[in-house]
């Protein structure tokens, strides 16, 4: 695989706007890792140890625990929605103009 | 060449219609006058999936077009596809059919099905497809020792293959026996030479095509059922549950899942226990475990990494996660009205009399809306269900096979025994038809032998192994520096080997003295509680005669199903291993294999020196973030 135009690979690594793109990237990455995986987590416990609170009726006949799980439903597609919006406006901007200018270098 | 491939396409064709419409029949789900209705729905899709393969046909060339469609897939395209390619049977059939037997503890399993897609989205989607070409072992071939990480790659990834096809054969032959009829075995053939004729001709194009047209056919089938369901209720959704819980028939089933403590309860609260959590899941650290297995194992499947090879940057591949979140995420939601409809519609014990897991829910209900078993429009819409479930088998099928093809012909015999790619392109694509045909004879093969056994644990089981080995390796190789060949083989090794034995000596295996010694005891039970039984007959209150009634059906079945069970293992006294009783007492190792299968990359990247692993590190690190010339290699 390693074969083509080479890059100084060392050089990108060391760039300062590689460096800003992977510590931007590796914080809000982790975080939201860490959140989403825990929420979710909750519901399995929740379930088996928080039984009387999931059996709190709220809305007609529909419980605390039903609404949790819906609510797994959109904190997912929040989690996505953010994640890319952040992507699209920053993070491919940012890799955009690294790969454009090192590629340039060996065309 | 071309004009070969149309024949060969025509043959399959009348080979899978001649098969699944001259046999005889034994009884199905669809009513003998009926049938033909079934048959014309099942020949309109798989014409339908036929003409796609023989216009993707055309278009595969070279190995890049058969493995992944030549990178041409766009976000969208390939979001339908990832949802095609993951909504197995046992989601569409299964988890609706847990919500109608079990109510909360159903939905709740579903969530973990969809949840596992941030972990895909947010570390593994992107720099797979910045890095990747065709196979789990590309990726990990990049920086550490290439022949070493395409032998235990391929075998890992033929490993988890081979567990989940197993389990969609079995299941698949099964379904189809029970929707219409069809002999077993004949369905195991029908499923395994639609699912060849699509893949060996039109690769990753026909198969991308054919799981877009199912996850399609899928989300229409289940939004008609849902409007149906719902509609009555002004799409209340306090209104329609009201009714479900204050069903008689929902209420009967919890009374019979709580037993005993059922006898204080009220019929309200009865109902309303069918909303709360514990009908199904007993075991807390199980069911972590197994959520584990679900949220860290999805990225490690080597079915739906690959489908990121098949989009052209890391933007379409983030697009195509989100949009397959929208569609899993949506249908799910959609299954709890499927589920819930039909246990207040059919009924929790009509629905299990068809099939004890309760996998007859959604066409059972399709069924109902229509006008019942006996009219037009009912037979036709469960036809159109049991249609659009055999598509499903079919449509996971082939990207199973395509990957564990993929690992034989591109990593195993391209790689590992021509060492590289002097193999010429023709030659390429020929070995990944070959591995296909073998992989799809095999798949067939072990639909037939493992018929009757319980494969449910089967699914579960590939996603703990991809969790425990592939993503463990997949991560670390993506994102820590000193990772390295050893730790690769390290994790690999061990979390394959401990997910498969932790399974081995779990309560998941049978026991024969176990199961023995409690079918003796019900049956030394069996005079003192005819005795019981007896008196509460005579007794003058209508409703303990009632209960005593129920209680004796239920004793005369318990005590046949003891007799059968002395019989079936008379004469052995251990498991498969040896064992009298479980030594690992989960059913999902995830919580224990995971965090080990990790250790073990940790510890074998440490403890071994790897100067490649470290002179790629940059060029690794650069790529997956940056993006540089993934155009171009995505191009060779």
């Amino acid at each position: 695989m390693a074969t083509g135009p080479t890059i100084d690979w060392d050089a990108v690594i060391a760039d300062p706007r590689f460096q800003a793109l992977h510590r931007r990237k590796q914080t809000f990455l982790t975080g939201l890792m860490i959140f989403s995986v825990a929420f979710y987590f909750l519901l399995p416990i929740g379930a088996a140890y928080f039984q009387d609170l999931f059996k709190v009726k709220v809305w007609g006949v529909i419980n605390f625990g039903l609404l949790f799980a819906l609510t797994q439903f959109i904190v997912a597609w929040g989690i996505a929605f953010f994640y890319s919006h952040r992507a699209n406006r920053d993070f491919d901007r940012m890799a955009r103009e690294i790969a454009a200018d090192y590629e340039k270098k060996v065309s | 060449m071309h004009t070969q491939h149309r024949r060969w396409v025509a043959w399959a064709l009348a080979g899978a219609l001649g098969v699944s419409s001259g046999t005889a029949f034994a009884q199905g789900a669809v009513a003998p006058e009926y049938r033909w209705l079934t048959f014309a729905v099942f020949s309109a899709i798989i014409g339908l999936t036929m003409y796609v393969t023989y216009l993707a046909a055309k278009r595969v060339k070279t190995a890049s077009d058969f493995y992944t469609a030549g990178g041409g897939v766009t976000g969208l395209q390939n979001g339908w596809a990832i949802a095609g390619d993951y909504l197995s049977a046992a989601s569409f059939l299964g988890i609706a059919g847990l919500i109608s037997q079990y109510g909360y503890d159903g939905f709740m399993y579903s969530v973990g099905w969809l949840v596992a897609y941030i972990t895909v989205l947010l570390v593994i989607a992107e720099p797979c497809r910045n890095i990747g070409r065709y196979t789990l072992s590309d990726i990990l071939a990049y920086r550490n020792d290439p022949k070493a990480m395409r032998i235990v790659g391929a075998l890992s990834v033929i490993t988890v293959s081979t567990f989940y096809l197993t389990a969609q054969m079995v299941g698949g032959g099964v379904l189809v026996k029970t929707l219409i009829g069809i002999d077993y075995e004949v369905s195991v053939i029908a499923v395994g030479v639609l699912m060849l004729a699509y893949v060996l001709f039109g690769g990753m194009v026909a198969t991308t095509w054919v799981q877009i047209i199912k996850a399609i056919l899928l989300v229409i089938a289940s939004l008609v059922l849902v409007m149906l369901v719902w509609l009555p209720y002004g799409f209340s959704l306090p209104a329609f549950l009201q009714d479900v819980v204050g069903d008689p028939k929902v209420q009967a089933r919890v009374a019979s899942l709580l037993g005993d403590p059922a006898r204080n309860m009220s019929a309200i609260e009865l109902g309303q226990r069918f909303l709360e959590p514990g009908l199904y899941f007993k075991s807390p650290i199980d069911q972590v475990s197994l959520g584990m297995a679900l949220v860290f194992g999805t990225a490690g499947l080597p079915h739906i990494l690959m489908r990121f090879f098949t989009v052209p940057t890391a933007q379409q591949a983030r697009k195509s996660v989100v949009w397959a979140m929208a569609i899993i995420g949506g249908f799910y939601v959609l299954t709890l009205f499927l589920g819930f409809g039909a246990a207040k519609h059919v009924g929790p014990a009509a629905i299990a009399a068809v099939d004890a897991g309760g996998n007859m829910a959604g066409p059972l209900l399709a069924q109902f809306l229509g006008g019942g078993p006996n009219s037009f429009l009912g037979n036709f819409m469960l036809a159109f269900v049991s249609a659009v479930a055999f598509a499903t088998i079919v449509a996971v099928v082939a990207g199973l096979v395509l990957a564990a093809a993929s690992a034989i012909a591109h990593d195993l015999y391209v790689g590992v025994y021509h060492g590289g790619d002097t193999v010429a392109p023709q030659q390429q694509v020929r070995a990944a038809r070959i591995a296909t045909v073998v992989v799809g004879a095999l798949a067939i093969t072990i639909g037939i032998a493992a018929k009757g056994q319980n494969v449910a644990h089967l699914v579960a089981l590939a996603f703990a192994v991809a969790a425990s080995a592939n993503f463990p390796c997949v991560l670390l190789t993506l994102y820590w520096k000193r990772c390295n060949t050893g730790g690769i083989v390290a994790g690999m090794v061990v979390g394959t080997v401990l997910a498969v034995g932790l399974t081995l000596v779990s309560p998941n295996v049978t026991y024969p003295k176990a199961v023995k010694a409690a079918a003796q005891k019900v049956l030394d039970g069996e005079a003192a509680k005819r005795t019981a039984i007896d008196a509460a007959l005579a007794s003058v209150d209508a409703t303990v005669a009632g209960q005593a009634k129920l209680d004796l059906a239920m004793l005369d079945k318990a005590v046949q199903k003891a007799r059968d069970d002395l019989v079936k293992f008379e004469g052995r006294e251990t498991s498969l291993l040896g064992l009298e009783k479980p030594l690992f007492q989960l059913k999902n190792p995830g919580i224990i294999s995971i965090p080990l299968g990790f250790l073990a990359v940790l510890l074998g990247s440490l403890l071994f020196r790897d100067k490649r692993s470290e002179t790629l590190w940059p060029e690794v690190y650069a790529r997956q973030n940056t993006g540089i010339l993934a155009s171009k290699a995505a191009s060779h």
